[in-house]
Parts: C-alpha cells; structure tokens; sequence
C-alpha cells in the first residue's frame, strides 16, 4: 500500500512548519533525519492522523480519513504510552474501540507477546518494567492492532546499547512497512530509503549511502545542522 | 484508594464484581464513618483484617496502604489530643485508618480494566449525556499515573537538591506541575494515535 503526499502544508500561526511536500512511499523501511525543528515529527504525525495538514492531502492507498486504523505510531518516550497499570491490560486497552471478541483479544495479545518474546512480562506491572522492556510493551501494544503501516519517532533515543540493539532486532523482523525518525545514524543505516527534511521541505531524498553521507558533511558545518 | 496498585491473586475478593467491591467499600465507609461508635470501629477493623486475610495480603500490604498518610495522620492525632481526649484521638485516627485501608484493599485485588468496568456498571443507569467511556477511563489512568508522577516528583526533588533547593517549594511544584501537564498532554495524544479519541 502506498502512503501519498500531495502538496501538503502544516502552518501553525504564522510558522510553516511543512512546505508543498509531494512524495509516495511504498518501501519496506524508510527513514527520515533532519535537526531539530526541522519538521520531520510534524511529517511523521501526519501518517497516523495526528497532525492534520493545513492544505493538501495525505492518502494511505485510497484511504484519507481513517488513517490510525491502518497506519500504527510508536512514541520517543514509552512511559507516555502505556497508559494502564498491567501489561496485558494495557494491550488489550488498544483494542477496545475495535469491539473484537474478548477470545480474539487474548489471542492476539498472546500471539504478539509471544512474537516478540515477551510473554514473561504479560502480567507484570507496567510501571515496575525497564526502559528497553516498556519500550518492546510500547511496540506490542501497536503490533496487537494489526497495523499495515508503523511510524516511529526517535524509538532509540531512550534506550541503552543492549536494549536498542534488542529493539533494532524487533524492528528488523517486523513484516509491516515502517517510518522510522531519528537521529541514530546507525539505525537508519541498512533502510531502502532516507528523506532529509531541512525547513519543513524534503532537503534529500535517495537511498542511505547518498543521503547520510551528504547529511553527515552538512552537520560539520555547524550553522547548517 | 490511591496508595498503591494491584497486587495479582485469585482469592475470592480478587474474583468478586469489581461494581461489587466498591459498592461495600461505599456501604464500609459511610457507616464506619456515621455510626460513631467503638464497637462499630472495631467491627470495622476486624472486617477490613479479615479482607486482608481472604486476600492473601498481610500486615505489610495494610501498612503501605496507610503509610503515605502518616503525617496527616499524626497531625490529627495529635490535634485531636490537644483539643479533646486520649480516646477520642485514638477513636478519630483508627477510623481513617480503617478506611483508608478498606479503600486500599479494593485496589489491591481490582485491575484497572475491572476497576473500568466496574465504574461503567455503576454508571449504567446514568443519563446519555454523561460520558460514561471517558469517566472509567479517567479513573483508570490514575492507577497508571500515580507511580509515575511519584516517580516525576522524585527526579525533581534530586534535581532542586543538587542545586540546594530541596526546602524551596516553589523550586519543586513548578516543575513537577509543568512536566505532569505535558505528560498528560503527550498521553492524550498517545491514546489518540491508538484509535481512542
């Protein structure tokens, strides 16, 4: 399914956050890099419905008005959303406005927990979790709804060596297209496909080995990164 | 109530209706606090042990229910002291003792999403225009959100600490206050990107 840009704007007061972006994405994995106010999580939020754009239209295949039914996001900091006290609550929480059978819940929840081998922390208290294991909830708690697209902004960031690696794997095995924002070079590294936003505009757009480079050597010059 | 999160069991009282639970903890409540009367306190006392033993939670799980009100209890004890008598502090404090750990106890043995289901059981006969979904969810966050901005107000009180600043309140509040208001900010959105508007 391919997610469809078309000249969309995202103006906040008299800031223009996004400009004119067209573009279709259908890769596997996709990363976007840009410094910071760059307007690349404002880009991101827009696949999932949580930004509307000021003019312009995004599409995910035909679909323009239903986005978060499809298309799952991924948060930076994990503690903000998981929102219920015990993990297997909290995954089934996601579920609730699909008013599926209560057996069908469990077995997603089971399925995904155990896809991601987490089923140990399925009746933990979500609060008492690490940073690296809120994260994997985080991540299942998207997985159970079964989305055809997962957007993730900075899902590294908080996590140590170990645990991005765990993540990085999880990432790696995930069989839905994802949008991945980040700063974490390394991540972004083996992608199909990088876009640089500088200015609310897709400053670059290619594959990883043409992008990151020329990335890299803009970030040197300090005043342009 | 607010004290502390669900501890996992399969007693009778973590199977009970979670509507329930909180209809006796209402009924518990109103007469241990209406019918001023020793026999009536340590009925009520006796009743809220033997919760705990039907439970399976000991002294120590009652004790963490009234632990984060020590202070305030202490301060009525003492001013009920101070202005009545012996008895009558003694009676005054065991009774928010008792009902404190009642509360606590119903929260020990209800997960959230019982406790969910159970706000929206009460709420049945309700009128249309109260938004019953968004209430159960509401209260259900607070179970979620308390470790967390306990955990918040301690980051803060190390990081005011480091600058000398552990006695000034302002220097404590104010930051504590702006990060709980951004989390909730960033969790409304976080429940919006899970389809839940």
């Amino acid at each position: 399914m391919t997610m469809r840009f078309d000249r969309v704007s995202v103006t906040k007061g008299t800031r223009e956050i996004l400009s004119e972006i067209t573009l279709s994405l259908n890769e596997h994995r996709v990363g976007v890099i840009g410094h910071n106010g760059s307007g690349k999580s404002t880009f991101l939020r827009l696949f999932n419905g949580l930004e509307k754009p000021s003019s312009g239209t995004v599409r995910f295949g035909e679909t323009e008005d239903d986005l978060r039914h499809h298309v799952g996001f991924m948060f930076q900091n994990p503690d903000n959303q998981v929102v219920y006290p015990m993990v297997e609550e909290d995954l089934a929480f996601g579920l609730k406005s699909r008013k599926l059978p209560k057996a069908e819940v469990a077995a997603r929840i089971e399925r995904v927990l155990s896809e991601l081998s987490l089923t140990h922390l399925k009746d933990r208290l979500t609060h008492q979790l690490s940073g690296g294991e809120k994260q994997m909830v985080a991540l299942a708690g998207v997985l159970v709804t079964e989305p055809e697209l997962i957007c993730f902004d900075e899902p590294t960031t908080l996590l140590d060596l170990r645990n991005k690696m765990q993540f990085m794997s999880a990432l790696s095995t995930l069989p839905q297209p994802a949008v991945v924002v980040s700063h974490d070079l390394d991540l972004l590294a083996g992608f199909d496909r990088i876009l640089h936003i500088a200015d609310g505009r897709i400053h670059a757009d290619g594959k990883p080995e043409d992008v990151i480079p020329a990335y890299k050597a803009l970030c040197e010059d300090l005043d342009e990164c | 109530m607010l004290t502390d999160l669900y501890i996992p069991g399969d007693s009778l009282l973590h199977r009970a209706r979670p509507a329930w639970k909180l209809g006796v903890l209402f009924l518990y409540c109103t007469s241990v606090f209406v019918i001023s009367h020793p026999l009536m306190l340590a009925a009520g006392l006796a009743l809220v042990a033997l919760g705990y033993g039907i439970a399976g939670l000991g002294p120590r799980d009652a004790f963490t229910a009234i632990r984060p009100a020590l202070v305030v209890l202490l301060i009525i004890f003492v001013a009920q002291l101070w202005l009545e008598t012996l008895s009558l502090a003694a009676y005054v404090t065991l009774r928010l003792m008792a009902l404190l750990m009642a509360a606590a106890l119903v929260t020990y043995t209800t997960r959230a999403s019982e406790f969910t289901e159970g706000i929206l059981a009460l709420l049945s006969r309700a009128p249309k225009w109260v938004p019953k979904d968004k209430i159960a969810l509401a209260m259900s966050l607070v179970w979620r959100f308390i470790p967390m901005i306990r955990a918040q107000f301690d980051e803060v009180r190390e990081a005011q600490r480091a600058r000398g600043l552990e006695r000034n309140m302002l220097a404590l509040v104010v930051p504590l206050v702006v990060r709980t208001l951004k989390t909730a900010d960033e969790v409304a959105e976080a429940i919006t990107a899970r389809s839940l508007d």
